[in-house]
């Protein structure tokens, strides 16, 4: 049973890097709504580079997930 | 604790089916292998039936043919320049190939065959090896440039080089996990969702008002893995277009 406890516990670990890209996420989407609110006409530039952005940063929280998935089920 | 022997079981819809019997065993031609050719027919039949009118008028059909390539086309001529159309056919397979798959794997009793690292590697090798061959028959031996910058101090560079060259050999590997765990972790959160709908509801009584909660929840989270595969498409694209700019005119 510590095996599986120990599994439990490297999982939960794993996801602390969720605190990190929680930041991220944040910091990007407030950059993003502060630029458009102080230059709307920049909505159309500035748009697709956030979402570029928000992706590359969810990308940093699936790594971890899928350590997490990867101690708990292989 | 009463549903013991019910547990959650999200990863067996990633498993691979040989299809049309013992012909498609010996094979192995999977259920994967089944949609993407059904994602490569539908993409050709709708750029066939749907450019067939060539009307200034767009109809349905043509109308999304036409936004798509002309979305993708921008892409490319936004982040590579002009004479980067040369590779615009490139760019535009991937994304339909990409868009396609996550898209099918939306619907219903589909398999995503994106989810699988396999299928994503190959794509992800094959930009790799694409960026590569177009970067050093533009630049010649000048691409290993690309990985000291101009003007850099020469102490730095048993510094700058072993990151340059790590950095750009992970890019197959972290442009690969992203579109795999992106989608794998979607497919996993609705299963996990829909069991606890099953979980739930089989309380009786007291369950099912509750089971309405993780169902509402499971409604959104479709939306927004539609949002998601589109995104992936895209940022895959868009990734490639940073690549193929990096190759032609290092940095």
């Amino acid at each position: 049973m510590e095996v599986a406890a120990a599994k439990a516990l490297g999982a939960g670990i794993a996801v602390i890097a969720l605190f990190g890209v929680g930041l991220g996420i944040g910091n990007i989407f407030s950059s993003l709504i502060t630029s458009v609110a102080r230059n709307p006409a920049a909505r159309d530039v500035v748009f697709p580079i956030g979402i570029l952005g928000f992706a590359l940063t969810e990308a940093v929280a699936l790594f971890a997930l899928l350590i997490a998935f990867l101690i708990l089920f292989a | 604790m009463a549903v013991e022997e019910k547990t959650i079981d999200a990863l067996s819809q990633f498993e691979l089916v040989p299809l049309l019997g013992p012909i498609g065993g010996s094979v192995n031609f999977t259920q994967s292998n089944g949609f993407m050719l059904l994602a490569i027919g539908l993409i050709s039949a709708l750029f066939v039936i749907g450019m067939k009118p060539r009307a200034v008028v767009p109809g349905r059909l043509q109308a999304l043919a036409e936004t798509l390539y002309e979305f993708v086309l921008g892409l490319v001529t936004s982040q590579v320049g002009e004479e980067g159309r040369r590779y615009f056919p490139f760019v535009f397979t991937l994304f339909m190939f990409i868009l396609f798959g996550n898209m099918l794997g939306m619907l219903p009793y589909a398999f995503t065959y994106t989810s699988h690292i396999a299928t994503t590697l190959t794509l992800a090798i094959m930009v790799f090896l694409v960026t590569t061959i177009v970067a050093i028959s533009i630049h010649g031996r000048h691409f290993f440039g690309y990985f000291f910058p101009e003007g850099a101090p020469l102490w730095l560079a048993p510094i700058i080089i072993p990151v340059e060259v790590v950095s750009y050999l992970s890019r197959p590997i972290s442009l690969s996990i992203r579109l795999f765990a992106n989608m794998v972790a979607g497919h996993v959160m609705l299963k996990v969702f829909a069991t606890f709908v099953v979980l739930l509801g089989s309380l009786g009584v007291v369950g099912v008002p509750l089971a309405l909660l993780p169902l509402s929840i499971n409604v959104a989270l479709v939306g927004f893995e539609f949002l998601v595969a589109f995104l992936q498409a895209y940022v895959f694209a868009i990734l490639t277009c940073i690549y193929l700019h990096d190759a032609v005119h290092l940095h």
